[in-house]
């Protein structure tokens, strides 16, 4: 089991950061202060607190979340099937691409997930073309059709 | 908001904040420094990409695994065309489904068009919730579901975001 599935040891005031500040970071000068008081914190620990997750990876990252379709760019999911006995080389051939945002390793026979993101939308058929060449393996897409709901926060 | 200048700050305020905002008390005069614009034009480029939904959100990015959700479930349906948006955004408004869309089908092998992201605290919690969708689905609108299958993840692989290049 890789040290990701250990769930971090969080102490009260780092769940109420998290819960918090999922969304609707001011936009003022010295908005880490502005949230903090709203949590009953200084902006020196917060900006501690933030500091620490960051670097421990609870936090992924701390800062806008783009839809770059907004922006005339692309999201697609996309899958392949990995040989296990070459599944780590693959991991790596596919996580060197800057399209691809997020991967994932799935228990499925298609056992490689990831989200591949660009800034045109045909940049995402050179980006699957490309895997597929550096992998010589198929890469399924899965481009949305329609998208019911997003919601990515969760409760900490 | 038009022109080439325009769309060139926005697309370098994404360069300069897609790994995240600066940890310093004063991040949006960080980033004005940065890109050689005045502070005030930086927030309110940020607060007009959020108007029209470039952005999203500006906040935390919680690893769901260090957060205590271990158990993150890929659910995949096969419905009936028909039924595809109904069901859709019925799934969709359920609280434990944090992503939900209609996607093409890859026949034969892949027969599903309906993707739900279920997290848990555990596979059986993850699980118990893909059992009460299904049978929400059935009681609401029978035999439209053919079947379907949870993909779990078992490693976070890559979890960047957004990179687009300077």
């Amino acid at each position: 089991m890789s040290a990701a599935h250990a769930p971090a040891a969080l102490d009260d005031t780092d769940r109420a950061i998290i819960n918090a500040l999922q969304g609707e970071f001011p936009l003022c000068e010295r908005p880490y202060a502005a949230a903090a008081e709203a949590l009953g914190l200084s902006e020196e620990e917060l900006l501690a607190r933030l500091q620490r997750m960051l670097d421990a990876k609870v936090l992924t990252r701390f800062g806008p979340m783009f839809q770059i379709e907004r922006m005339g760019g692309a999201f697609c999911l996309a899958a392949l099937a990995a040989p296990e006995h070459r599944y780590d080389e693959v991991a790596a051939q596919v996580n060197a691409f800057d399209a691809v945002a997020h991967n994932y390793r799935r228990e499925h026979a298609l056992n490689m997930w990831f989200v591949l993101a660009t800034e045109k939308p045909e940049g995402i058929a050179a980006a699957a073309d490309a895997i597929e060449t550096a992998t010589g393996l198929v890469v399924r897409r899965f481009p949305k059709q329609r998208e019911y709901f997003v919601e990515m926060r969760l409760k900490a | 908001m038009s022109g080439v200048n325009a769309d060139d700050i926005e697309r370098r305020l994404i360069v300069a904040t897609q790994r995240g905002l600066p940890l310093v008390p004063r991040p949006y005069h960080a980033l004005a420094e940065e890109l050689g614009i005045p502070a005030e034009e930086v927030m309110q480029r940020l607060g007009d990409m959020l108007a029209r939904g470039v952005i999203r959100r500006i906040g935390a990015v919680p690893n769901h695994y260090a957060i205590g959700y271990t158990a993150n479930g890929m659910s995949v349906w096969d419905i009936d065309d028909e039924y595809i948006h109904a069901i859709g955004e019925r799934i969709g408004a359920l609280p434990a489904v944090t992503h939900c869309y209609q996607r093409p089908r890859a026949l034969p092998d892949w027969p599903y068009n309906l993707f739900a992201m279920v997290h848990g605290h555990s596979r059986d919690d993850a699980l118990r919730e893909v059992e009460s969708i299904a049978a929400l689905i059935a009681r609401e609108f029978p035999g439209a579901c053919r079947g379907h299958e949870v993909l779990f993840s078992s490693r976070i692989l890559k979890k960047t975001g957004l990179r687009i290049a300077a």
